[in-house]
């Protein structure tokens, strides 16, 4: 079902908390935008049903943290819907959205990044957008993708203080991932809010050790760029990988042992992986836990002392 | 009672204020459910093990937690239980038998019944209460919990704080069945309906449901009609979807304190003097609990680490080594001077 850039099929959720930048159009009511009872495994489930039927149904999970009570539907039923029929049937037109990551005061359950929970499935998308343009583009795209998507959306954006974004027509609407900066001495790669920090580290490694980083933005991480990032490490050498999430069985092991593998004798370092500690998110210790733009820095110097 | 109610009307303003002043990072108050909270807890035996969400700070407040201990938890100051890990409201405390609050809604539930299923096996004479609202009696580990209790037949109160909002959802919204109560009846066990807002009716109920769940070993579900008359929480704006109309009227005809209070007074136990001596001195306990607070450490970064399981594994123990390196390499980038 075609979904006009500014017009939301269905969406719904336990409460539209926190202001979105979507506008509904005024043919959408009440029976397109609601609110539904306060179950996430329902929410999830409803949504694989209501996409199943054909319409494309965008959910909401409050915060990414809350997410889990939906393992099971997204697990057992979105992501192998279309392979358990062969196509008979799949829910497609199903994107679920929540806020994920740090936010200066979230503690356990309002911090959460579980993107390596859910890259783990085959059969659902994953995707995380670094900004606002970034956001609008490539939630339409999720929209309009014939799989279930899984959305997570850095929660400090909705605290920002906002980003021109470009027209339409340009807007990215593509789930590769994105080079934002041409360098030759080491690959720096992350995705959605990490980005931000990402970016810092890299100035400061211009600044300081006159190091030249190619900044890759993942932007969707599953399934992710290979291709990208393998021809960026072949070219500079050196790899700096970042998440806010735990470092062990981080989605950034993924991306270093892929690596690893394509880009062995092109490989000047070991890989570095810049990642939240392996404890739940700890409130007051936030700026001690967070992989913060010295910890990226440093990585980054690692690599290219080494 | 009403003394530690007015101390919980008053550390609700003065910590939502705190809030807005940037001192803390956030808060949730409890207006107008008070009643809820004293009138069950009074009900209850000291080492009856409690089961919270995270609006029922006035049974801990009733067990003798103080507010200088509720004051150090919102700040996330080294006197915090936890190390200043979670967010603020989020309490715990086994000297009072209270378990520690997560933020995820129901996933006390179905905890409740096996913690009275163990009790009940080891031969206590105490039961278990678990406190939820009308939103998360919506979600699935409600269903568990109920239907686990029942089946199994756990000596535990549920008790719903059906406050008719979950954030900016009503309840229409979130049911469409005539309330909690008569859920009880299919789960197989008792259920009652009681005033939220009269404290001493929540009394009565509690201590009824209580004999009932320690004579027979079995659940009884009370649902507790009340109205939250302030917003969820301070990263919330009720005025966005709640008609204050409606607010107003619950809080100038059924607002826990003022009805203890007119009764207290009809009973010639109470007077504006007395009133203005409580509030007085009350404020005045955390305005100085405050202060306190404010001044002290954060709690250690050996404590970021500490607690994740009962022994540290050796990549853990790396971790921390390593975080130590980093602090003692950018020292400036990391806020050491104001921890323990």
């Amino acid at each position: 079902m075609y979904v006009p850039h500014t017009f939301i099929e269905c969406k719904y959720g336990p409460e539209l908390v926190v202001t979105c930048t979507f506008r509904s159009s005024p043919v959408a009511g009440s029976n397109r935008v609601f609110n539904t009872p306060l179950s996430e495994q329902g929410i999830v489930g409803f949504g694989i049903g209501l996409a199943t039927q054909g319409s494309t149904a965008i959910a909401e999970i409050q915060f990414a943290d809350y997410i889990h009570p939906a393992f099971d539907q997204v697990v057992n039923e979105a992501a192998k819907y279309r392979y358990r029929s062969a196509s008979h049937y799949h829910c497609g037109p199903l994107t679920v959205r929540a806020p994920y990551g740090a936010v200066g005061h979230g503690g356990h359950y309002h911090s959460q990044s579980v993107e390596g929970f859910y890259a783990h499935v085959p059969g659902i998308k994953v995707v995380i957008p670094r900004g606002p343009s970034q956001a609008k583009g490539l939630l339409l795209a999720s929209i309009r993708d014939q799989n279930p998507v899984f959305f997570f959306e850095p929660k400090w954006l909705y605290q920002a203080a906002g980003e021109r974004h470009t027209q339409l027509a340009s807007l990215c609407t593509c789930m590769q991932s994105l080079s934002l900066s041409a360098g030759s001495d080491v690959t720096v790669l992350g995705y959605g809010s990490q980005i931000q920090i990402l970016r810092q580290a890299c100035e400061m490694a211009q600044s300081e050790l006159g190091v030249s980083c190619e900044l890759i933005d993942l932007r969707t991480i599953l399934p992710w760029d290979e291709d990208t990032v393998i021809q960026s490490v072949c070219k500079t050498g050196r790899l700096v990988v970042s998440h806010e999430a735990p470092l062990t069985a981080g989605f950034g092991a993924e991306l270093a042992a892929t690596v690893q593998a394509e880009c062995f004798n092109h490989l000047e370092a070991p890989i570095q992986r810049v990642c939240g500690w392996d404890t739940p998110f700890p409130l007051i210790f936030e700026p001690f836990y967070i992989p913060n733009k010295v910890r990226c820095f440093d990585a980054i110097r690692t690599v290219v002392d080494y | 009672m009403y003394e530690k109610m007015v101390g919980l009307c008053q550390v609700d303003q003065q910590l939502y204020k705190a809030q807005r002043m940037g001192l803390i990072s956030f808060y949730m108050t409890s207006y107008g459910e008070e009643a809820t909270h004293f009138g069950s807890a009074a009900a209850l035996h000291e080492k009856d093990m409690v089961y919270a969400q995270y609006r029922e700070p006035g049974v801990l407040l009733w067990r003798g937690f103080s507010l200088d201990q509720m004051v150090d938890q919102c700040f996330n100051n080294r006197h915090d239980l936890a190390h200043g890990r979670q967010m603020p409201v989020h309490y715990g405390s086994p000297e009072h038998y209270f378990q520690f609050i997560s933020s995820p809604l129901a996933t006390q539930m179905p905890q409740a019944p096996g913690y009275a299923h163990g009790l009940k096996q080891a031969g206590s004479d105490n039961c278990v209460i678990v406190y939820f609202g009308d939103g998360a009696a919506q979600e699935g580990d409600a269903h568990a919990a109920m239907n686990f209790a029942a089946t199994l037949k756990c000596p535990v109160i549920f008790f719903c704080r059906n406050n008719g909002y979950a954030i900016s959802t009503p309840v229409e919204e979130n049911y469409k069945g005539d309330g909690l109560a008569q859920r009880a009846l299919g789960y197989g066990m008792e259920g009652y309906r009681v005033d939220g807002n009269d404290v001493l009716a929540v009394y009565n109920v509690t201590k009824k449901a209580r004999e009932l769940v320690v004579d027979e070993g079995a659940p009884v579900l009370i649902e507790a009609m009340t109205y939250r008359l302030g917003s969820h929480s301070t990263s919330d704006d009720q005025t966005g979807y709640q008609d204050m109309s409606e607010v107003k009227d619950w809080r100038e005809r059924y607002f826990p304190r003022d009805r203890l209070r007119g009764y207290l007074q009809s009973q010639g136990l109470w007077d504006q003097e007395k009133e203005d001596e409580l509030v007085s001195v009350t404020n005045e306990t955390i305005r100085s609990a405050i202060k306190r607070a404010r001044a002290e450490k954060k709690p250690s970064l050996e404590h970021m680490f500490t607690d994740v399981y009962d022994v540290p594994p050796l990549r853990l123990r790396r971790q921390k080594e390593e975080v130590q390196a980093m602090v003692a390499k950018y020292p400036e980038h990391f806020p050491t001077a104001s921890h323990e």
